[in-house]
């Protein structure tokens, strides 16, 4: 899966993130993690950006996440809805998103 | 008959050293001119006040926050005082908040060398959690701080209080004039034990202004300025009133635990800190004290809206008020005989001969984290940077009959019930029962009062399930890591030190 346009998931409401994802002209995956709680959530917020990142498949892309201490559930949610937006996806393969 | 006088008070071995009659303004030379009599305090500018009062390097500044987020006085004097070249003054302000993030640069440039707070917020504190002072910064509560000035470890020198009217003597309160902030209970007190007390005033009202919460013979000087604050920004922040779900239904729980806590009877008597919730409880208690025709006799506080409104509805008898909290609180202080205005000193001193929190039932306080020992922090948050006060809390939760800890479970991933609080404040032993989104806990040191709310049908759990719940949720945050050097000291009460805040790992 690779991201082909720009494109916006969440918010920037407490408990909530904003994830932007960006094109880029190579196969590489770049993610940028900003946290209201990066010292006390920062590594397991890591971990669960890029399982998701990892089940959905994607290959090339910019991930820019600016969290409000949102939980993991929240985090899989709208990581998931920017990519497939991103990735201009309209079959969804539910089974990737569980 | 003066010369034979003299005389007789240089033989008489008795009456040595006594002074001799000479005239009737010797001492008060102002009383030979009609106008300097009546107009000898008011002086034309902050500088010359400053310069009558004697302030040299060194000394003791002190200020009340009763206009909270809307105070223009403390950043105001403190830069005239930095342009006046002064260095190493200790600040002793009631506490600190927001609006205050300028004292930064004159820490930075040594007019500011210590300071004594209930606390501090936003830029200023989290400058001060990295380091930016030398000596660390002394945090009391608002009846420690009274009794650390009459241990004589506070000695405040001069005392700036503004104030939105005046007379020329300086009788002063805050519910006449313009930018009115209600109660002076912090203000009452500088007044009372400054060397010098200055007032920064909006207006000059005729003579005699009363009520006088501020006497004439506590006033130095006058000055006249601009603006002394805001009072419409007081209900901001910690004392801002939610209509968050979330926020109201734990503000319905506590009143819940008030109804079925055991001391919900006629007579009884009340305190809501600021915080979100806690002020919302007020809102669930009318229908329940009209159920059961019960009136309260008095509240205390912190006096906010919520309250006022049920005072005005006849279910509290008096309001005893240190800090009007918004402008409903203030105006009822001005119109309402039974709205009565008391020092901090009197509110919540342990070694003032009476304080009123001692005769208070139940209080409903505010927390950032609360371990597993009911110890509660209200100061650091969970990066270990200062956010908050000590304010009221650790005052009234030791001399209430039950205390009551509002905070939602979570918020913003970070978990409210811990293992260890980060700093302790008040201590676990004053504490009775939390009230969270998620459930209520009551302290195992009270367990006629779960016994009560489990009757109740109430949603009772253990701390420490509550605790699990917290960690299922969120996951197990990271330690956070301090350098050795000490930013605050955090002083109980009765002058005690009961913990300490170090520097933030960057």
């Amino acid at each position: 899966m690779k991201i082909i346009k720009e494109a916006l998931a969440g918010t920037l409401e407490s408990s909530d993130l904003l994830v932007k994802v960006t094109p880029l002209p190579e196969d590489r995956v770049d993610v940028v993690i900003q946290s209201e709680v990066m010292h006390q959530f920062g590594e397991q917020i890591r971990q669960v950006v890029l399982a998701t990142l990892q089940q959905l498949g994607l290959i090339s892309g910019q991930v820019v996440i600016e969290d409000k201490g949102a939980l993991d559930c929240a985090i899989r949610a709208r990581v998931q809805a920017a990519i497939l937006r991103g990735a201009a996806v309209d079959q969804l393969d539910w089974s990737k998103l569980s | 008959m003066n010369q034979q006088l003299q005389a007789t008070l240089a033989s008489e071995p008795g009456l040595k050293g006594l002074e001799p009659f000479s005239h009737f303004a010797q001492h008060n030379p102002y009383l030979k001119d009609p106008a300097e009599k009546a107009s000898r305090k008011v002086v034309a500018s902050l500088e010359e006040a400053i310069r009558r009062a004697g302030l040299t390097n060194g000394m003791t500044i002190s200020f009340h926050h009763a206009f909270r987020e809307g105070d223009k006085t403390i950043n105001n004097v403190v830069q005239v005082l930095a342009d006046m070249g002064f260095r190493n003054l200790t600040l002793a302000s009631s506490s600190l908040l927001n609006c205050n993030a300028p004292l930064i640069e004159h820490i930075k440039n040594g007019v500011i060398g210590k300071i004594y707070t209930s606390g501090m917020r936003g830029k200023l504190a989290e400058a001060i959690s990295n380091g930016l002072m030398e000596h660390p910064v002394q945090i009391h509560s608002h009846g420690g701080r009274v009794k650390l000035i009459q241990s004589g470890e506070l000695k405040i020198d001069v005392a700036f209080l503004g104030v939105s009217a005046c007379d020329e003597f300086g009788n002063a309160n805050g519910v006449s004039g313009k930018s009115r902030c209600g109660a002076l209970g912090y203000a009452k007190v500088d007044a009372h034990f400054a060397r010098k007390v200055v007032l920064l005033t909006e207006e000059l009202v005729e003579f005699p202004n009363t009520p006088a919460s501020i006497s004439q013979d506590q006033v130095d000087y006058i000055v006249k300025v601009d603006q002394v604050g805001d009072p419409s920004k007081i209900s901001v922040g910690a004392a801002r009133v939610t209509s968050n779900p979330r926020e109201l239904l734990i503000a319905r729980y506590a009143a819940d635990v008030i109804e079925h806590g055991g001391y919900f009877r006629d007579g009884f008597s009340l305190q809501t800190g600021s915080g979100a919730s806690s002020t919302a409880a007020t809102r669930f208690l009318e229908q329940r004290m009209r159920r059961k025709n019960i009136k309260a006799s008095f509240a205390l506080g912190g006096i906010t809206g919520g309250i006022v409104d049920l005072f005005r509805k006849g279910l509290i008898g008096t309001l005893v008020d240190t800090q009007s909290f918004d402008a409903d609180a203030a105006e009822s202080l001005r119109e309402s005989p039974r709205h009565i205005e008391i020092s901090t000193n009197e509110y919540a001193n342990p070694g003032s001969k009476a304080a009123y929190c001692d005769r208070v039932d139940v209080v409903i306080l505010s927390a950032l984290e609360i371990d597993l020992d009911f110890n509660v922090n209200v100061i650091t948050g969970s990066d270990g940077v200062m956010r908050g006060a000590s304010g009221g809390h650790c005052d009234v939760a030791a001399a209430a009959n039950l205390s009551i800890i509002v905070a939602p479970l979570i918020r913003s991933r970070i978990p409210t019930v811990v293992k260890h609080v980060t700093t302790v404040v008040t201590p676990g032993e004053c504490v009775g029962v939390l009230v969270t989104d998620h459930g209520i806990a009551v302290n195992p040191r009270r367990p006629e009062v779960a016994e009560r709310l489990k009757a109740a049908g109430l949603p009772v759990f253990s701390i420490e399930e509550l605790y699990a719940r917290c960690q299922a949720i969120t996951g197990e945050p990271a330690p956070i890591e301090f350098l050795d050097k000490i930013v605050g000291v955090i002083r109980y009460r009765d002058g005690s030190v009961i913990d300490v805040v170090r520097q933030v790992k960057p």
